[in-house]
């Protein structure tokens, strides 16, 4: 598997695994102490450390079941909290490429998009039967399939959303903003023609 | 301009075009950038061959990793070093101004960004940080940004977002006597929940906000994130504009006159509809702590740790993961719980005003045996001002330590931690587990004032049976 997503995301297959709780925050992700460095190579190792430290080895990242999963199951606010990329930077180099949850918290959500990593929703109850059958039977792939909007497995498969900005990003790999930004460069100088607090408070 | 609401107005002033997702290129005003959200965003920029685009509306400051007891560089920390070094060559290298270490300007990005005029009415600002949503208080549309729209920021000048709906949360009345926007702040969240702003910005309105001074307001909207709205702001005022004038980066002549006028334009009109509006009486507001491990789960101090049954069955999970990690348990009562460390400071509560609140509490009684107190400014010259005060003698003769300015125990990226179990009573804005540097150590949220009165009495303590008209 390729260390970052590139291009366009139709679907994202693997086994999954299940980290039920809510309002799960982006300090229990990554915590702060692992901010301390000027890129994120090292964060694949630390994901959840401090969580997986009170379990003393029984947290799901760090049961043998669980290893090389690459879809994440969580239940509401999933990300709260801090801004820090380094939240979605962690569970993508540990191996995520997919989150499928009740909601996230908004900067969360959007800086997952911005790695490609699609972030889809579900209804609570149907989130609890997938985190179910995932416990029972963690070695099952699964693919989360961004054209039809379901999280599917040989023997069920689920309605999910996925607001249908973020779905066409990552459906067409213009996830990545810059060069869209960077194309209305001058759009911007114009604009900035017109804002009161850069031209002195002066009516234009 | 048509009616509507100040976000609306800010809003389609910013709007550079719609993209093809979505979602609308937004213009920013002000981009705040500090060490620790930053790096990353500038090695992708040079990876990609870019630069920055308006260094002139771009300010650096370093406040995550600074010790507060030595400031000398370079910090005994290597890691802590680096990351102040990776800041200073990459403003360095684009030209941004950055706010060091002895610059008289240094402080918490969401301290001194206020106090130096950068942050005005009517501006986009964002920021690789969350509580980025305290410079609403200026009536500004202010938000956390991750470090992808960082680089987007630095490279564009402009941002992808998508509009949130408005909810007001207008609060009538007065708040009662020693009853802080902090407490206000805490009541709030705890009736509309962590995720309840999520999709909203939340607009304060209403007597109870009015009377609020600008340091208030910042308390106020800093924790608008905790609620989950990603941006919160106050209508601009003459509270406003009397704290703008003559700050370093407010305009001045001329300007001024005409500033004052476009600024009062933006306010949300009488007639504007709201998505939502949820209603609050100030004066009902009782000093606030939290028991727990989100920012919602606050208690009046009269209260006892909710039973599961007295909970919406969607917070019964979370309460029950924080009966145990906090080890409270539901019918203990909130005031009595002792504390270990006492913690004043942070972008929520490290101005001038939260200082002398905390002090007037201090002047004359001492921290209790046993009790680690400290006081962080949050800027240079909130240190300045309150040294000349002399807030820092009236601390120190109380037994707090007085240290150097910067983010500290708020999330404890440099040496100030909790260690093991310990449980701290802190004016910051998180009580997530091992938010303050210690897997297993326990943050209780409340006002400066409150967390002085923990620490004189070395439990958690309504500050009102400490400080009261009749008691002085
Ligand atoms: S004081 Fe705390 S919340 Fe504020 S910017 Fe610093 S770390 Fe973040």
């Amino acid at each position: 598997m390729a260390l970052f997503p590139t291009g366009p995301i139709q679907q994202v297959s693997g086994t999954a695994i299940s980290v039920p709780g809510e309002d799960i925050d982006t300090d229990r992700i990554i915590p702060a102490r692992f901010l301390k460095s000027v890129s994120f190579e090292a964060l694949g190792d630390q994901v959840f450390a401090d969580d997986r430290l009170e379990l003393s080895g029984d947290h799901p990242f760090d049961q043998a079941r669980y290893q090389g999963a690459s879809i994440l199951v969580v239940n509401g606010n999933f990300g709260c909290g801090s801004s820090r990329e380094h939240a979605p930077q962690a569970l993508m180099r540990w191996g995520i490429r997919a989150v499928v949850g009740v909601s996230f918290a908004e900067i969360f959500y959007g800086n997952c998009l911005a790695l490609g990593i699609p972030c889809a929703t579900a209804a609570p109850e149907q989130i609890k039967s997938i985190q179910a059958q995932v416990d029972r039977e963690p070695g099952r792939s699964w693919t989360l399939d961004l054209a039809g909007l379901q999280l599917a497995s040989v023997e069920s498969s689920w309605p999910v959303s996925i607001d249908p900005g973020p779905l066409d990003m990552l459906r067409s790999g213009r996830w990545d903003a810059t060069s869209q930004l960077l194309d209305h460069g001058p759009q911007v100088a114009a604009l900035m023609q017109t804002l009161p607090y850069i031209n002195k408070f002066a009516a234009n | 301009m048509s009616s509507g609401t100040l976000y609306d107005k800010v809003w389609d002033l910013h709007r550079v075009a719609e993209l093809p997702g979505g979602s609308t290129q937004l213009f920013v005003g002000l981009h705040l950038i500090h060490e620790v959200t930053s790096p990353q965003a500038f090695s992708a920029l040079k990876d990609k061959g870019l630069t920055v685009r308006c260094p002139e509306r771009t300010m650096a400051t370093v406040d995550h990793i600074v010790p507060t007891t030595s400031q000398q560089r370079p910090f005994a920390d290597p890691l802590a070093e680096e990351m102040l070094s990776t800041l200073e060559r990459n403003c360095q290298e684009f030209g941004i101004p950055l706010n060091n270490i002895g610059s008289g300007r240094q402080g918490i990005v969401h301290v001194i960004a206020p106090e130096l005029g950068l942050t005005q009415p009517g501006m986009t600002v964002a920021c690789g940080d969350s509580h980025t949503s305290t410079h609403g208080a200026f009536g500004a549309i202010a938000f956390g940004i991750g470090t992808s729209q960082v680089r987007d920021v630095l490279a564009s000048q402009s941002l992808a977002m998508n509009k949130l709906k408005v909810r007001r949360i207008q609060v009538n009345g007065l708040l009662a006597e020693r009853v802080s926007a902090k407490d206000l702040i805490l009541h709030v969240i705890r009736h509309l929940g962590v995720k309840g702003g999520v999709g909203y910005a939340y607009e304060f309105a209403g007597s109870a906000i009015e009377a609020l001074s600008m340091e208030e307001r910042m308390t106020l909207c800093n924790m608008a994130i905790e609620g989950g709205a990603r941006c919160g702001y106050v209508n601009p005022d003459d509270v406003t504009f009397e704290y703008l004038k003559g700050r370093p980066h407010a305009p001045e002549g001329d300007s001024w006159s005409r500033a004052l006028a476009w600024w009062s334009s933006l306010a949300t009109d009488p007639d504007a509809t709201v998505d939502d509006e949820v209603v609050f009486d100030a004066a009902a507001i009782p000093p606030t702590v939290t028991w727990g491990i989100t920012p919602g789960q606050g208690l009046g101090i009269d209260e006892t740790v909710p039973s599961l049954d007295l909970l919406d069955p969607g917070e019964r999970l979370i309460a029950e993961e924080a009966y145990r990690y906090m080890d409270l348990q539901p019918g203990t009562a909130i005031a009595g719980v002792p504390v270990d460390v006492c913690f004043i400071g942070s972008c929520t509560n490290g101005r001038l005003s939260d200082l002398r609140a905390a002090a007037d509490v201090a002047r004359g009684r001492h921290v209790a045996k046993g009790i680690k107190a400290f006081v962080v400014p949050g800027s240079e010259q909130v240190a300045e001002a309150a040294e000349a005060e002399g807030l820092d003698a009236v601390f120190r003769a109380a037994g707090f330590e007085w240290r150097e300015p910067g983010c500290s125990m708020c999330l404890a990226m440099n040496p100030d931690r909790l260690e093991g179990r310990q449980i701290s009573a802190s004016s910051s804005n998180r009580n997530f587990k091992g938010r303050q540097g210690s897997a297993s150590g326990r943050t209780l949220l409340m006002s400066p004032a409150m967390v002085a009165a923990a620490a004189v009495n070395g439990r958690v303590t309504d500050v009102r049976t400490l400080i009261s008209p009749s008691a002085s």
